[in-house]
């Protein structure tokens, strides 16, 4: 029972801390860029002021519409309820394996994909497209992700991956996980809409992706897409932390793990995001059609990643 | 005669009464009404019959010597593989022949709807016996009963010149099918008197290797054709969206499985199975039948087109299942190698509920919009609710998105894949990671592909005054589609059920289950069998709905206000549906991307005012995707035919003699060949 509780704490934090971690890396980017930026605790006073507005809906707009911010707020906090945060996840209860997490995140951006098309906008249109062809082609990565680690843990259950990982840390610097790890960092900025895929600070027609598929939405319904996509970052960021790089996380429940867990946690998402901020101040957008090769590069890594895996065995 | 027996007799005279009763019919809507008045009662005895042969596991056996006693009489026997099969074309055809009284209703008074019934029922009654059938001649008869009765359905809208073209196709692919399975079976009969399907699989043992793999590689040929994998899928694409929408369910959901039940009837069961490269080629066309099958998906704008491509993803994706589970058997990974089996069954069970389910969509699309075209639809979501709201739980299914049924079935491959690291054999292993990869792309792609069919067709503004216009169609065609999208939901959230119930089915096939029997499996998860892996489709969806619901519930006691507005145009007043996203737009990024494969050719003109050529008058442009494989060897083929038949034109002359020449001719050839031979 307390593990119950334990893993609804954990993912309440979760919620809670992401939108801080979007303040975070947008205030280091305008750190590294010379600004001064707003605080990294800005997107939080955004959110409450989205909360407090009213929505404005297209006429041409179905409940499909108004149905997908929970849509893509429920799966994201579904799936941090089952990734490892700052408790290793246990045997005991399964609810989904990696596969399950890949799948239901795909099952937001199908719905946020189709409430794009809702409005009848041609951005919504264009957001749509290129969101699902950019979803598309990470897929083979993201399983092939999975492969490599299910080839060291004998399983793709998340708890089966973190307990080898952490019984045997020299895997860690295995050329397969290292790859791996490259593999599944390049999907993170895409599946994030991240630069150099999709510039999360531009709102110019030609080159948006998510915030095209966004653009209609407002008040508490902008909120919850933002909510959840932040959510969804941490939680990419999260899986990469914690299944390649899992020392920290809590084994137990004891109190002194718990903190270091949760010690741990804010430290590696700190690193993470970091590198994201250094990456987006230093590299620029790809063309859209140069975005493939980007994603063909990252699904050669985690083909090498299997193979090196495989033949280390 | 034994209750079991009664049911498949229930089951033919339902059928029969279908097709003779029509006839006595007064009007054309009685003759709508005792079409599916047969059907149902024919539907609801293979019901039953496969039930029982299910649970019981005791299998139906029916023979009738005296009937065509030369090729060996009629021989019925329903094991629990068969049954499983008879469940799929009964349940199925229950609800498309309900959907079809109403369907069918704008036929009334200009098509023959007697011979429809006939048809109708007869193909039934054909794919039906397909699944009971023991001996050669049973098989083949209903097979081709199966195969004429759906020519004609092809055909029933024959004025159309798509149509004609389309069930030439159909035909000639078709009995491509027939012309390979003759032979298989002429291989595989010990004698000319033991042709029933328990001679066969004694025959099977002795069989030298060199007629096993001959054996295989016909089966793979004939019922691939049948199934649709690439590249003798061509006739699918044509053949179902010609025909009347409750058939092209039929067709698609169940008869192309019949080719892989045929497939595993013939392999596994009376063969046992064969060496590892058989389950490697099963594994390759899988693949490249899944890959290629969506991608074409994508470059398609009419919706049963569309959906017709997906049929080739789908069975891709059940071969991938039964070519991984033949390879891990072959290296003793019997208890990994029964996940691909079953995870492709269940993909079998999957997929004719959620492609079922989008053709009586589209369906009821077509009949209310009179197109199928994408790019002439829009905004049925709010003029067709129910049909909209069903179709999109079919396109999250086909998506294999959690917590429906194409995810659950998709999880057990892709973990069939997984297992494929423990082959000892790293030239062997190394292909499950690539399939991995090649699965993963497809379904991915697959979701791409089925946002832009739901949200052109169903979502924004209607694109056309038809679209404008379409109302829900008739509430039994309605109800129909709403129990197929329950049973997507049911068969997702109940799938470890549904699993173990396939595994008394795998059980039963020696060269599937090897013989060893499965541990016993948690009643809420899909688990691998060191139990190491574990994910449970109806928690997910519990956690999913509460999570939805506690938001829903805290966002509107906090007050939600909306206010409706026009979408934001950059400053221009009043929207068209010019201005939305079309389904050629749509898949532009991934024409590019696959350009390569694609070849697309494009045509681009552009007239201008005669004053000033930057003043333009007008803009065409019209692009085509052809397959390479048709152009590459359908196109060549078809050309040598034709010169053929120009060449034998000739012998038609015209005239009686002539031809009382050519009997006695024949008749002279014949006597002489025969003295000759002896």
């Amino acid at each position: 029972m307390i593990r119950y509780l334990a893993i609804l704490a954990q993912t309440l934090a979760a919620v809670a801390l992401a939108p801080a971690l979007v303040g975070f890396i947008r205030w280091l980017k305008a750190r590294l860029q010379g600004r001064t930026g707003a605080a990294p605790w800005q997107p939080y006073y955004e959110i409450r002021k989205l909360f407090g507005k009213e929505a404005v809906v297209s006429h041409t707009a179905s409940w499909l519409f108004k149905a997908t911010p929970f849509m893509v707020f429920g799966t994201s906090v579904a799936v941090a309820s089952l990734v490892p945060l700052i408790l290793a996840p246990s045997d005991s209860f399964v609810i989904g394996d990696l596969f399950a997490v890949v799948y239901l995140l795909l099952l937001g951006t199908f719905f946020l994909a189709l409430a794009g098309l809702d409005t009848g906008s041609p951005f919504g249109g264009m957001g749509a497209s290129r969101e699902m062809t950019v979803v598309a082609l990470t897929e083979p990565t993201v399983a092939l992700s999975i492969v490599a680690l299910a080839l060291n843990a004998g399983s793709t259950n998340l708890s089966q991956i973190v307990a080898r990982t952490i019984a045997e840390p020299s895997m860690a610097l295995g050329p397969g996980h290292l790859l791996a790890f490259a593999a599944l960092f390049i999907v993170t900025l895409a599946e994030n809409g991240r630069l150099p895929v999709d510039n999360p600070s531009t709102h110019l027609e030609l080159t948006m992706i998510h915030e095209a598929m966004v653009l209609e939405y407002s008040g508490p319904y902008l909120a919850l897409v933002e909510w959840g996509a932040a959510l969804k970052l941490l939680v990419f960021l999260a899986l990469a932390a914690n299944l390649f790089m899992p020392w920290g996380i809590a084994v137990s429940l004891a109190p002194a793990a718990v903190l270091m867990g949760l010690v741990s946690f804010i430290v590696k998402l700190a690193v993470l995001a970091a590198a994201i901020a250094v990456l987006e101040t230093r590299v620029a957008k790809l063309r859209l059609f140069r975005v493939p090769e980007l994603l063909s590069a990252s699904f050669v890594l985690a083909l090498l990643a299997v193979m090196s895996t495989f033949l280390a065995r | 005669m034994s209750a079991e027996s009664g049911t498949l007799v229930l089951m033919v005279a339902g059928f029969a009464g279908g097709a003779g009763l029509a006839f006595l019919a007064p009007s054309d809507r009685g003759a709508r009404l005792v079409t599916a008045l047969g059907a149902i009662v024919g539907c609801l005895g293979g019901l039953a019959a496969a039930a029982t042969v299910i649970v019981t596991g005791r299998p139906v056996i029916a023979v009738l010597p005296n009937l065509v006693s030369s090729a060996g009489g009629i021989v019925i026997g329903l094991d629990r593989l068969g049954a499983l099969f008879l469940a799929l074309v009964a349940a199925v055809g229950l609800l498309a022949a309900i959907y079809g009284v109403s369907y069918t209703a704008e036929y009334d008074g200009r098509r023959p709807l007697r011979f429809f019934a006939v048809m109708f029922n007869g193909f039934l009654l054909g794919m039906s016996l397909v699944a009971c059938a023991a001996n050669i001649f049973t098989f083949l008869l209903a097979w081709e009963v199966m195969a004429v009765t759906s020519y004609f359905l092809v055909m029933t809208e024959h004025e159309s010149d798509d149509t004609r073209q389309a069930g030439l196709w159909y035909i000639a692919m078709t009995h491509f099918a027939l012309v390979l399975l003759l032979p298989m079976f002429l291989l595989m009969a010990p004698s000319a008197d033991a042709t029933t399907f328990a001679d066969l699989r004694l025959g099977a043992r002795v069989l030298p290797t060199a007629a096993r793999d001959g054996v295989f590689l016909l089966a793979l040929l004939a019922f691939g054709s049948k199934a649709g994998i690439v590249p003798l899928h061509v006739w699918l694409p044509r053949a179902h969206p010609a025909a009347p929408s409750h058939v092209s369910a039929l067709m698609s959901g169940v008869m192309i499985k019949l080719g892989i039940y045929g497939l595993i009837r013939v392999t596994f069961d009376l063969m046992g199975g064969g060496p590892t490269w058989w389950g490697g080629l099963l594994l390759t066309v899988g693949s490249v039948s899944a890959l290629l099958g969506v991608l074409y998906a994508l470059m398609e704008h009419d919706l049963k087109r569309l959906l017709a491509y997906h049929s080739v993803e789908n069975i891709g994706i059940i071969l991938i299942g039964i070519g991984a589970g033949s390879i891990l058997n072959g290296f003793g990974l019997h208890a990994l190698g029964r996940i691909g089996f079953a995870g492709a069954l269940f993909h079998t069970v999957n997929h004719a509920s959620f492609k079922a389910l989008l053709f009586l969509g589209a369906g009821g699309v077509i009949q209310q919009t009179h197109t199928g075209n994408m790019e002439e639809l829009g905004g049925l979501i709010k003029r067709m609710p129910y049909t909209a709201a069903s179709f999109l739980v079919g396109s999250a299914a086909i998506a294999a998105l959690p917590p429906l049924n194409g995810f659950a079935s998709e999880w057990l491959i892709f973990q069939s894949l997984l297992a494929g690291t423990h082959i000892p054999r790293p030239e062997v292993a190394i292909g499950f990671p690539i399939a991995v990869g090649i699965l993963a792309l497809t379904s991915g792609l697959a979701a791409a592909c089925f946002v832009k069919a739901f949200g052109i067709s169903f979502l924004a503004m209607p694109r056309s005054d038809h679209a404008a216009r379409a109302q829900e169609p008739h509430w039994s065609m309605r109800t129909m589609m709403l129990l197929l999208a329950g049973g997507c939901g049911v068969l997702g959230v109940a799938a470890p059920a549904v699993i173990r119930s396939l595994n008394s089915i795998i059980d039963s096939v020696p060269g599937l289950s090897a013989g060893e029997p499965v541990a016993p499996s948690p009643r809420l998860w899909l688990t691998m069998p060191d139990g190491m892996t574990q994910m449970s489709p109806l928690l997910i969806a519990v956690l999913l709905g509460a999570i939805i619901v506690a938001v829903a519930l805290a966002l509107h006691v906090r007050g939600l206000r909306v206010r409706r507005a026009d979408t934001w145009g950059c400053g221009r007043i009043g929207q068209t549906p010019r201005m939305e996203y079309t389904a050629s737009a749509f898949a532009e990024p991934l024409r590019r991307i696959f350009s390569e494969l694609y070849r697309p050719t494009e045509d681009l003109s552009i007239s201008v005012h005669g004053e000033s050529r930057y003043f333009v008058r007008s803009i065409t442009y019209t692009s085509h995707v052809v397959p390479w494989f048709e152009k590459a060897f359908y196109e060549p083929l078809t050309r040598g035919v034709h010169a053929c038949a120009t060449q034998v034109r000739r012998l038609q002359a015209g005239y009686v003699h002539v031809y009382l020449l050519y009997v006695a001719a024949a008749l002279v050839v014949a006597l002489a060949s025969a003295w000759w031979f002896q």
